[in-house]
């Protein structure tokens, strides 16, 4: 299905937000092989590079690439040592993967909202999204694996009993008629924080997207005047958005060191 | 889909945006790069210096206390030696002394001994010139055998 200007900025739209998908039946096996490739991509990328640069890291003067690399671990890594108080371990490489993956996921929004899809054009594919991050799928998997941590967590640092305690007891107090009352805060509490770590990173990609592609029915709307407008407007937005992908990889990265972090909280 | 006005006008956009990277995102993030590269050499390079230094200093020291080893070496030679040249000056003096005093001593053992040979010559003279007066019973003028007299104290 060929994407017409003439066919409307409806269209237009409705066929860049659909799936690259395994099948079309929209069940459960439909997998957006889009967003999976592109993750997968970028995420062998960062990796990669940084497998990369500490393999010859060295600890004389670094090259440009180790000296970059160095800031960014010790910005992420400050901002895990600033909240959680412990064994960083585990938590800073956690943090350094959600921020440089989610980064780069989002920056995909910079690309122009038709190259990929272009280019996945010639080659036979008629969908393509290549924003993974603007996939509700792909932001619920990070925000789960996040709350098998933080359910990990909260049962090591507390153990069976002591998290079992907490979550009947806390926060109205023991009594027993309070247990049922205590449990479900708490459930409402555990259950929003993947939810809301997901929504948010999904609405705010998928939002800018949309503006891109709101912004880009100007360039065809047949008049030079609309085209300059159109080019001003996405140039602008995409400034914006670059702060916009930034904020965005930051608060993933900061709330997944809260979230955790919290888990070995006692109450 | 094909090439069309969309695609193009992205594009456009696209490009300005990479300009805008590269003209103001680019430049501040090599700045920290670099300034941390500098930063980082600056340590390493401070610290080598320092470590120069500290080898300098070693070296200073142990030459100072070698010098100051062998000043002290010489000076106690030096001390040695005068040592042997007072006790060296002091017994030549005082074999001198005993030599002078000696010499002296012996200057007046002479002159005594020549004194009391001239006394004894002159008592041995009267004595003769008594005894002779006795044997021939009369005066002999002292003035007239003088020549005599002195001969016969010189031969004693």
């Amino acid at each position: 299905m060929a994407s017409e200007p003439q066919g409307g900025l409806t269209e237009y739209i409705q066929h860049h937000l659909t799936f690259l998908q395994s099948s079309h039946d929209g069940g459960f096996w439909s997998i957006h092989i889009d967003s999976i490739a592109v993750s997968l991509i970028l995420g062998v990328l960062a990796g990669g590079w940084l497998w990369l640069k500490s393999r010859r890291a060295t600890a004389g003067v670094p090259g440009k690439g180790q000296a970059f690399v160095e800031i960014v671990l010790e910005f992420v890594d400050g901002q895990v040592k600033d909240v959680f108080h412990g064994d960083r371990r585990f938590l800073g490489p956690l943090a350094l993967t959600v921020f440089l993956w989610v980064f780069l996921m989002n920056a995909m929004d910079l690309l122009p909202v038709d190259l990929l899809p272009f280019i996945t054009q010639k080659l036979g594919i008629s969908h393509f999204r290549s924003v993974p991050t603007a996939d509700l799928s792909l932001t619920f998997a990070m925000s789960l694996t996040v709350l098998v941590l933080v359910i990990f967590y909260s049962f090591k640092a507390k153990g069976f009993g002591g998290y079992m305690h907490e979550l009947f007891t806390a926060p109205f107090g023991r009594h027993p008629l309070l247990w049922i009352p205590n449990f479900a805060l708490n459930m409402v509490e555990l259950l929003s924080k993947p939810v809301s770590l997901a929504m948010r990173l999904f609405g705010n990609m998928y939002a800018g997207e949309l503006v891109f592609m709101l912004i880009a029915g100007l360039f065809s709307a047949g008049s030079w005047l609309l085209f300059g407008m159109g080019v001003i407007g996405y140039t602008v937005w995409g400034l914006f958005h670059i702060l916009i992908i930034s904020i965005q990889a930051f608060i993933f990265m900061v709330l997944t060191i809260v979230y955790i972090s919290m888990a070995h909280d006692h109450h | 889909m094909d090439l069309n006005a969309t695609l193009i006008g992205e594009m456009l956009s696209f490009a300005i945006l990479i300009g805008f990277t590269v003209k103001f995102i680019w430049p501040n993030l090599t700045k920290a790069i670099e300034e941390r590269q500098l930063k980082i050499a600056d340590g390493l390079s401070a610290a080598e210096r320092a470590r120069a230094e500290l080898k300098d200093a070693d070296a200073k020291v142990a030459d100072e206390i070698r010098k100051a080893r062998q000043q002290a070496s010489e000076i106690i030679d030096r001390a040695q030696q005068q040592a042997n040249q007072i006790l060296d000056k002091a017994k030549a003096d005082a074999v001198a002394e005993i030599g002078r005093q000696k010499a002296v001593a012996q200057d007046e053992i002479a002159s005594m001994a020549q004194r009391a040979r001239e006394e004894l010559r002159e008592r041995i003279g009267a004595l003769a010139v008594q005894g002779a007066s006795k044997i021939v019973q009369r005066e002999i003028d002292p003035a007239v055998h003088k020549a005599l007299l002195d001969q016969l104290a010189a031969e004693i």
